[in-house]
């Protein structure tokens, strides 16, 4: 479903993703774990474009994103609107939700579907309502975001993303800025997700949340994928010493 | 404080407050209309257009309303441009303003957080939509205190007016004066005014702030 090959990223002189290859089949649950600043949300935000790349290239189910290789062989920017197509099939749920604070939940997940997938108000909001519920805040549609906590928040968030019914999701850090007794509702919601056969690409510092429900972990360090495999390999075999040193780090932090 | 004298000028003295809140309120309405055109120009990023806007607001900004209003009134016939006083004194607020206005829109334009603009293209949604539906309704919300403080100040650079002969509140209370000899009454007469005047405009600023604020806070009442 993405296929990554080469990716080079800069950001001015800072080389922030080095000849990054990253593979994530259909249904298939992958995280991306390392330090801060290693590139994980570089390369993930690389995926719908929403971060340009430089080198390399990364396919959604067999295309190209952000670029069209032209007939002479050379690579132009892809037109605005074959780029909006294409983001249309990729959810995305960001660190800080990024609710549109003047509208309410159920507003939120309505207003692509009018808007993008042109469905009526009443279609849109059947379609909302729906997606609310899955998420378990049927009971918040007309809640406006200022009202509703971090969990339910990015709960309405991840129902906005999945109401396009996108054919793959991505989390930057879902659960980074919720408080500790908050990660548990917003975990659940992408378990269920996993379960039913979403192919997701997760970036997260949940280790315990990577190692049950990932199918693969990439552990990505200055810009460069430094070991991957299935959670048991990363996290209990791997020879790599940075992905030691890292584990160990977060070992130390979470034990009492 | 001679209530007689007063009382005589009254009518007089109300229809210049009527004067200096038409002209206010027209000039303002100018001002912002033309300074969100100026903001949302901006954000098209042509560099030249750009520029031209910068020159703009740098020269209605770095230069005093009276000059403004003198060149535009006195030196308008000279190219053409033969405006009845008050029209001018419209017009002048409008433009000094706009320039004031479009800073206020761009720095509303500043406050959306990029995520929210971020989230709207991610789901494919179209720049137009994204500007509509999205920016647009966050910077207007960022910007509006603002925009009632520049009213307000705006108000009191009303009596401007009166050196170009607009019959407003200033020049009512000027004829007052010298026709009365009552400076002081007169004065006294026009801080009540003005007062009145931003009172009331303050008071409907912050009435629509709470309103604004309040829509986002609260639980939509049931439909």
């Amino acid at each position: 479903m993405i296929e990554i090959r080469g990716l080079d990223k800069s950001f001015g002189a800072h080389k922030v993703l080095r000849g990054v290859d990253l593979t994530v089949g259909r249904s298939e649950v992958v995280c991306l774990i390392g330090p801060s600043g290693s590139g994980k949300s570089t390369l993930l935000r690389c995926v719908n474009f929403l971060e340009s790349y430089d080198a390399g290239e990364v396919r959604i189910a067999g295309k190209l994103i952000g670029y069209e290789d032209a007939p002479d062989g050379t690579r132009r920017p892809m037109g605005a609107w074959r780029l909006r197509e294409m983001r249309r099939e990729i959810g995305m749920v960001f660190q800080h939700f990024n609710l549109w604070p003047h509208m309410s939940a159920l507003r939120n997940v309505a207003e692509p579907l009018r808007r993008v997938r042109g469905l009526s108000v009443s279609e849109a909001d059947d379609r909302a309502r729906a997606m609310l519920k899955r998420v378990g805040l049927s009971d918040k549609a007309a809640a406006y975001p200022s009202r509703l906590s971090g969990g339910q928040q990015q709960r309405v968030a991840i129902a906005r993303a999945l109401a396009m019914q996108p054919r793959l999701m991505l989390f930057d850090e879902p659960t980074s800025a919720l408080d500790p007794e908050l990660v548990g509702e917003v975990l659940e919601v992408m378990k269920s997700l996993a379960s039913e056969g979403m192919t997701m690409l997760i970036v997260t510092h949940e280790m315990g949340f990577a190692a049950h429900v990932a199918d693969r972990i990439a552990f990505i360090d200055d810009g460069r994928i430094v070991d991957e495999g299935r959670p048991r390999h990363v996290f209990h075999e791997s020879a790599e010493p940075r992905v030691r040193q890292f584990l160990q780090t977060y070992h130390d932090r979470n034990s009492f | 404080m001679d209530f007689e004298v007063l009382w005589r000028y009254a009518p007089s003295l109300l229809s210049g407050f009527g004067v200096t809140v038409l002209c206010w309120g027209a000039g303002g309405a100018l001002g912002v209309a033309l300074g969100f055109l100026i903001a949302l120009l901006n954000r098209l990023r042509l560099a030249p257009l750009r520029r031209l806007l910068r020159v703009f607001i740098e020269v209605f900004r770095g230069t005093p309303f009276l000059v403004q209003l003198f060149l535009l009134y006195a030196g308008g016939p000279y190219i053409g441009l033969r405006l009845s006083a008050t029209t001018a004194g419209v017009i002048g607020l409008g433009l000094y303003s706009s320039a004031y206005f479009a800073e206020i829109f761009r720095g509303g334009f500043a406050a959306v957080p990029v995520g929210q603009i971020e989230a709207a293209t991610s789901v494919g949604m179209k720049p137009f939509d994204v500007l509509w539906r999205v920016t647009l309704p966050a910077a207007l919300i960022a910007a509006l205190p603002p925009i009632v403080n520049m009213l307000i100040v705006l108000s009191k650079e009303t009596v401007v007016l009166s050196i170009i002969t607009v019959p407003e509140l200033m020049y009512q209370m000027q004829t007052m004066a010298a026709e009365t000899f009552t400076a002081f009454d007169a004065i006294f007469a026009m801080a009540v005014f003005y007062w009145l005047l931003v009172e009331g405009v303050s008071r409907l600023g912050r009435r629509l702030e709470a309103r604004v604020t309040a829509f986002m806070a609260e639980e939509a009442r049931p439909a």
